[in-house]
């Protein structure tokens, strides 16, 4: 059988790899990629730790299926900040979006 | 080895390489087919911790919706998405070390865990046989999310936020009607 640790360096690995989309990519979609990498990472240990800790509740599916919620939220509304930037400043480069910069 | 060991094994090797061609690809149409490629192995995960509901629910929701929604955002702001452009950005060797740190310290502070090799314990649930136990299941998340006694707030909320969430992108990404000056 497959032991819980087995999840979750996988989910570990996948969390970093995401961190790492997230802090080295230049255009601000693949940044959000990076951030759906996390999240599923953050997902998986969830419904890892229900089917391996307390398989008698429902909770943990639960946890996964609001942070499906608010996943579909944060992707709308990243995406839609991204297309209204890229129609004003014609970039979605990350460090070229500076107007807020003092 | 098992085999659902062997099939972990090839799903967590297909998902780990898909996710890095995700970070890495310069072209972001190929780098959104990979994301593709990745949340479907985090589907067949769901099915191998016996979460079907949630497998469907990853691949309606992630593969379905955010995924595509990617492709339509990349496909529209297509002159930077192009091969041309360098993909990573200056900090890219940090980033790298940050990751590849964190990654040690989650494993080693993990493994220092007494939890960490428990096995799974046969799914059950009291008065359901086997056959039953999936649907049994889906009964019992579809009663806790309306359940004043469990989830039924966080529900709504969920509810509250992604109507406030479609508003919002609708506002934001709406074009600007040019006024008269």
């Amino acid at each position: 059988m497959i032991p819980l640790s087995w999840y979750l360096i996988f989910a570990a690995a996948l969390f970093c790899i995401g961190l790492y989309g997230v802090l080295a990519r230049k255009n601000a979609i693949a940044i959000l990629m990076g951030v759906e990498l996390m999240l599923n990472a953050v997902n998986i240990n969830l419904v890892a730790f229900w089917r391996y800790l307390a398989p008698q509740r429902i909770d943990g599916q639960v946890f996964a299926i609001m942070v499906f919620a608010v996943a579909a939220a944060e992707v709308a509304v990243g995406l839609a900040l991204v297309i209204s930037v890229y129609r004003r400043r014609h970039t979605v480069a990350a460090d070229e979006i500076d107007m807020m910069k003092w | 080895m098992t085999p659902l060991q062997v099939i972990f094994l090839i799903t967590a090797a297909v998902t780990l390489v898909a996710a890095l061609a995700v970070v890495t690809r310069q072209n972001l149409v190929h780098a959104a087919l990979f994301l593709v490629l990745s949340l479907f192995g985090v589907a067949v995960f769901f099915v191998l911790l016996e979460a079907e509901f949630l497998a469907v629910v990853q691949v309606i929701v992630y593969i379905g919706a955010i995924a595509i929604l990617m492709i339509f955002a990349v496909m529209l702001t297509r002159k930077v998405a192009s091969d041309d452009t360098v993909a990573a950005n200056r900090n890219a060797g940090w980033a790298g070390l940050i990751a590849a740190g964190l990654f040690f310290i989650l494993v080693i502070m993990l493994s220092a865990w007494s939890g960490f090799y428990t096995q799974a314990a046969e799914l059950s649930r009291p008065g359901v046989d086997t056959a039953d136990l999936g649907q049994a299941m889906l009964v019992e998340l579809g009663e806790h999310l309306v359940s004043p006694q469990a989830y039924v707030i966080p529900f709504e909320v969920a509810s509250v936020l992604l109507l406030a969430a479609l508003i919002g992108s609708l506002v934001i990404a709406w074009p600007r009607i040019k006024k008269e000056a």
